[in-house]
């Protein structure tokens, strides 16, 4: 292989931080923390979120703790937030919680399809931009919302492929690959992955990162299937920078016509 | 009387500080990492807890770390 293609000369930085692999895993939904211990080492990331709740002393200490045995940052979430100062309030907390400026932004405007609020997220972003966060937002995949994100000051943008949970893959294809080419800061699918071939086609469609969760942890078997998303987005990865051949409408032989053999009538 | 987590907490006393109460309502080290707490919608830096008292009436919100996309 080309070493100019090896993953390993491939690295993902956001902001100041290099992030050796471009899957970053969502650690909701998990049945069991070894299951999610394991799914984090065969996913190979080195980022996963976790999200801040009224404290269980029963449950409290178990996911700390198993996430500094597995190597990887902690990217802390505002999920839950339905307003700009709830999701400025959690990520303060969340500061002080994980010693991290990093948050991944969500302002949710609807229960039942979990999409974005556009006005109050940007207005948080904004808040939490100025307050010395790296913000990394959850967004709809609208590419103008997506610039406005990166106007502000956000690390990054996050776009949905399609509601979160819904393992959709991406709806619009078209919007992410607009969203990937105005983008000045990386930009992370987020949300509706299914399987692998969805964040195959994230990273063919040129994103930096894909950020799952469900499709992983809700699987049959969330081992197996963080092992085969890593390797789609791996795969995409690649696929994207060797430069896919046009779609033809007819087909265009891959043998040469000259030289054949003729056998008469 | 204080308020935790949405709770009334009669056995906290008016004056108690964030590190102690802590330690009393989560059966939590407050030097562990994945906590966090706010007072009356003001978060309270990690280094203020031994410092900074909880009065009558104040809404506290304790919060730790849960797994979470």
């Amino acid at each position: 292989m080309d070493h100019q293609l090896d993953q390993t000369t491939d690295p993902l930085q956001i902001a100041d931080r290099v992030l050796g692999s471009r899957l970053v895993l969502g650690t909701g939904g998990f049945p069991r923390m070894e299951t999610l211990a394991d799914a984090v080492r065969a996913s190979g990331t080195s980022m996963v979120t976790v999200a801040l709740r009224r404290i269980d002393p029963e449950t409290r200490g178990s996911l700390v703790d198993t996430l500094d045995a597995c190597g990887v940052d902690v990217l802390p979430n505002t999920a839950g937030c339905f307003t700009a100062r709830d999701a400025v309030l959690t990520a303060q907390l969340a500061r002080e919680a994980f010693e991290t400026d990093w948050i991944k932004l969500e302002v949710i405007g609807d229960e039942r399809t979990l999409l974005p609020d556009a006005p109050e997220l940007l207005l948080a972003a904004e808040q939490l931009v100025a307050d010395g966060f790296t913000v990394l937002p959850y967004t709809t995949d609208d590419p103008v919302l997506s610039r406005r994100l990166e106007d502000v000051g956000c690390a990054a943008v996050m776009p949905l492929g399609s509601p979160i949970g819904s393992g959709q893959g991406i709806l619009n294809p078209y919007n992410i690959a607009l969203i990937v080419e105005r983008a000045g800061v990386p930009v992370v699918l987020d949300a509706g992955v299914g399987t692998a071939s969805d964040a195959a086609l994230a990273m063919e469609l040129g994103c930096d990162a894909v950020l799952c969760a469900s499709a992983i942890s809700r699987a049959h078997d969330p081992v197996a299937m963080a092992r085969a998303i890593r390797a789609g987005v791996e795969g995409g990865r690649l696929a994207h920078r060797a430069g896919r051949i046009p779609r033809r409408t007819y087909a265009q032989p891959s043998t040469q016509h000259d030289g054949r053999a003729e056998f008469g009538a | 009387m204080i308020v935790v987590n949405g709770e009334p907490a009669a056995e906290l006393p008016a004056g108690i500080t964030i590190a102690d109460l802590i330690r009393r309502v989560a059966g939590v080290d407050p030097d562990g990492r994945g906590v966090a707490v706010a007072v009356d919608a003001v978060v309270v830096p990690r280094g203020a807890w031994t410092s900074t008292t909880v009065a009558d009436g104040a809404r506290v919100e304790v919060v730790g770390a849960v797994q979470g996309g």
